[in-house]
């Protein structure tokens, strides 16, 4: 594969950043040609992935030497790219689903203030997020990870006038901070132990560590420089998942994501839901070598198990349609992680994939309500839409069926590949899965039945305004909805022997030879389809008809609502004493007291110095005199009788 | 004659001088004894050159001379105006510029 087609592809984005960046004033009256430009730019770069997809498929992938633009720091690191299945799996989701919602956010944007600024960070997004996928190495990695944080911190933030939307921004990007310290040191470790980052360089050493026999503990070689100890890549897996807790919101660090939904809803569409989250994912996926070796794949699945239930039970008693959705994708990320952490990674990124399609096309057609809607999130203040916006109806009900997992829909084969494999390596995960399945199908199935179906509580006002969206927006919906269908059908049928996971086998680390067979997937198939339905169906008896309550009715609904409090725990226990910290302490005490005081000090202390030599300036000149007439004397005294 | 006496002389005067310069007030007092200091500085020169026979240090005192004249045109000028600003020609009094 040429390596300048990969160029060609990171770098178009960046050219409409440029252009809608630098001259979005000129830009400003024309939003067809701002939000063309924006949406061309991401075009070129899918019609590059979609070329370098066919060429992996082919064989030809870009990897080692062929791909490293130039070295830096002495060899060590080097910028260049990685280019295999796995890449361009990941470069079609981001260029493909990323067209769309450019696309779309041409008339959802319209008659904003920013227009052109909101294009510029789109595609600003774009590009570091393939830098994100396309790197050689952990550190362009870190570099992508960091621009998408970037990016994701100013559309959060973008409607900056509004108090919410700024605080939510920097709760994002403080958060991500914690978690990208993880990676931080994660990275450290690996250069300390394997003196390079790129990903050829660490595999082929760490793949002459095997496990031991027993599982627990690692064989060491000569080649693995025995600083640490044998744990060094145990401590840097974790530390790495640190990261990816924090960029693709787990447990505990998956409070910034609800709140991000102040962003516009494309960019929730795009960033929140379909790419930059997922990319937590994908680092685990890439390093499926280290992970495999170290064992603690087993600590991602179980957090990802975790988050995906807890973050599921928030969702059933929400109000918010888009702080819904947000739940609900905290909740199917962690259910990718149980993909990646029990092994299954082909798994794990299938259902990144089907989740990007069906996900996106649910905050897209949220935006597409609200867009009716005059803005309102509140699902109680909705009902009865689907007479009044049919295609936003259908399409959210294709969403949501594959999200529920209703059979043969995508979300259905990805997801149940993954409790397929979590069977195989823990019953327990397997059964929170299931359980979690049931829950997705509820919530979601409650969003849809309050907000489409019952009688209409819309304001009036509102209702006489009521319309389906226009053009620019409904067509990506429609194209969405169609690989939300039928993607998982085309790609996952067959389970393991899935023409999706062939294609993905040659990425390093991805084919893992599992303890026991796993066994016929088909009953699988049919508990998560009975589940799924009878998820669908309890909605349909307890919400068909009725609005959710507004107060909660007991104790635990009312923790539930309140999610669990958790944002309230955390900003007792860590918000606040921090805060307090650097007011008393960072503050009051070290720059006012000790900083200030030692700088007034010094002013001080000079001041006082000058008002004792100023007494010495009198003025007179004969005192002046005196002081001359007997400094001469002492020197003569001195010459005359001591020389 | 012995030149010590001419230096001693001198040593004397030019004494005069600094001591009146230091505990007078009256600017004119201060500026004559001033001009004792130039000329006890001259009579030294002279006796010094007369002693060494070379004539460099009687050369040296038309220039003092020459400079004292132009000191004293200066400096009475000054008083002058001083006097006329002030009505005083004390120095205690005239402090304005002490810090």
């Amino acid at each position: 594969m040429p390596r300048d087609l990969i160029i060609v592809l990171l770098i178009s984005p960046l050219v409409g950043f440029l252009i809608n960046g630098l001259f979005g004033k000129w830009l400003k009256g024309n939003e067809k040609l701002s939000g063309g430009i924006g949406a061309l730019a991401v075009l070129v770069s899918l019609i590059c992935s979609i070329i370098a997809f066919v060429s992996v498929d082919r064989g030809n992938t870009l990897e080692g030497e062929a791909g490293i633009l130039y070295s830096w720091i002495s060899d060590y690191i080097s910028i260049g790219f990685h280019v295999d299945a796995l890449t361009t799996v990941m470069l079609l989701v981001i260029t493909g689903v990323g067209f769309l919602i450019h696309v779309y956010s041409i008339g959802y944007m319209h008659g904003d203030e920013g227009y052109t600024r909101y294009f510029a960070y789109l595609n600003l997004f774009v590009f570091a997020m393939l830098i994100l996928v396309l790197g050689n190495n952990y550190l362009m990695m870190f570099v992508g990870w960091e621009g998408v944080g970037l990016c994701s911190y100013l559309l959060i933030g973008f409607w900056y006038e509004k108090q919410s939307a700024t605080d939510a921004g920097k709760k994002a990007f403080i958060v991500n901070r914690i978690g990208d310290f993880g990676f931080l040191l994660g990275m450290f470790t690996l250069f300390a132990a394997f003196g390079t980052l790129d990903f050829g360089g660490i595999f082929e050493t760490a793949k002459e560590l095997q496990p031991a026999a027993e599982g627990m503990g690692l064989v060491e070689t000569d080649s693995f420089k025995q600083i640490f100890g044998a744990s060094t890549l145990v401590i840097a897996t974790l530390l790495l998942f640190v990261g990816a807790i924090g960029k693709s919101a787990q447990i505990p660090l998956y409070v910034w994501l609800p709140d991000a939904m102040e962003g516009p809803t494309p960019v929730s569409a795009l960033i929140h839901a379909a790419t930059m989250v997922t990319a937590g994912v994908y680092m685990i996926a890439r390093s499926a070598v280290l992970y495999n070796i170290a064992g603690t794949g087993v600590v991602v699945a179980w957090i990802g198990v975790l988050t995906a239930l807890f973050a599921a039970i928030i969702a059933i008693k929400q109000n918010d349609i888009k702080r819904i959705l947000a739940y609900s994708t905290v909740s199917q990320l962690g259910y990718m992680f149980v993909g990646v952490g029990v092994g299954a990674y082909a798994s794990g990124i299938f259902h990144l994939v089907t989740h990007a399609f069906f996900k996106g096309l649910m905050f897209l057609t949220a935006g597409s309500v609200m867009h009716a809607m005059a803005n309102e999130l509140d699902i109680r203040k909705m009902g009865g839409l689907r007479k009044k916006l049919p295609i936003t109806h259908i399409t959210f009900l294709v969403g949501a069926l594959a999200i529920a997992g209703a059979p043969f829909l995508s979300g259905f084969w990805s997801k149940d590949e993954i409790l397929h494999s979590a069977w195989g390596s823990s019953k327990i995960i397997y059964i929170i899965g299931i359980a979690t399945a049931f829950l997705t199908a509820f919530y979601m199935f409650r969003l849809i039945f309050v907000t489409f179906y019952g009688e209409s509580r819309v304001d009036p006002e509102v209702e006489s305004h009521l319309h389906e969206s226009p053009a620019v927006m409904w067509v990506p919906l429609a194209i969405l909805a169609i690989p939300s269908a039928i993607i998982g059908l085309l790609l996952g049928v067959g389970g393991h022997d899935s023409w999706f996971h062939h294609f993905t086998e040659k990425v390093s680390g991805f084919k893992v030879e599992h303890g026991e067979a796993l066994g016929s997937a088909i009953p699988f198939m049919i508990i998560s389809s009975i589940v799924g339905i009878l998820g669908i169906a309890y909605a349909w008896t307890r919400y068909k008809n009725r609005v959710p309550s507004a107060e909660p009715t007991n104790a635990l609904q009312k923790l539930v609502a309140n999610k669990f409090y958790v944002d309230e725990i955390y900003n007792t226990f860590i918000v606040q004493p921090i805060k307090n910290a650097s007011h008393f302490l960072l503050w009051k005490l070290f720059d006012s007291g000790i900083i200030d005081g030692i700088v007034n000090g010094v002013a001080v202390l000079i001041r006082a110095i000058g008002g004792l030599l100023r007494r010495l300036q009198t003025g007179l000149v004969q005192a002046y005199i005196v002081s001359m007439v007997v400094g001469i004397v002492i020197f003569l005294a001195f010459y005359l009788f001591f020389t | 004659m012995s030149l010590e006496y001419y230096l001693i002389l001198s040593a004397l005067l030019f004494t005069i001088g600094v001591i009146g310069v230091l505990i007078r007030r009256n600017a004119i007092i201060i500026f004559m004894c001033i001009e004792l200091m130039l000329n006890a500085a001259n009579l030294a020169f002279v006796a010094i050159s007369r002693s060494l026979g070379d004539a460099d240090g009687q050369l040296f005192v038309f220039f003092v001379m020459a400079v004292a004249a132009a000191e004293v045109a200066i400096g009475l000028a000054i008083i002058v105006s001083v006097f006329k600003h002030r009505e005083t020609i004390n120095v205690d009094e005239v402090n304005s510029l002490k810090g």
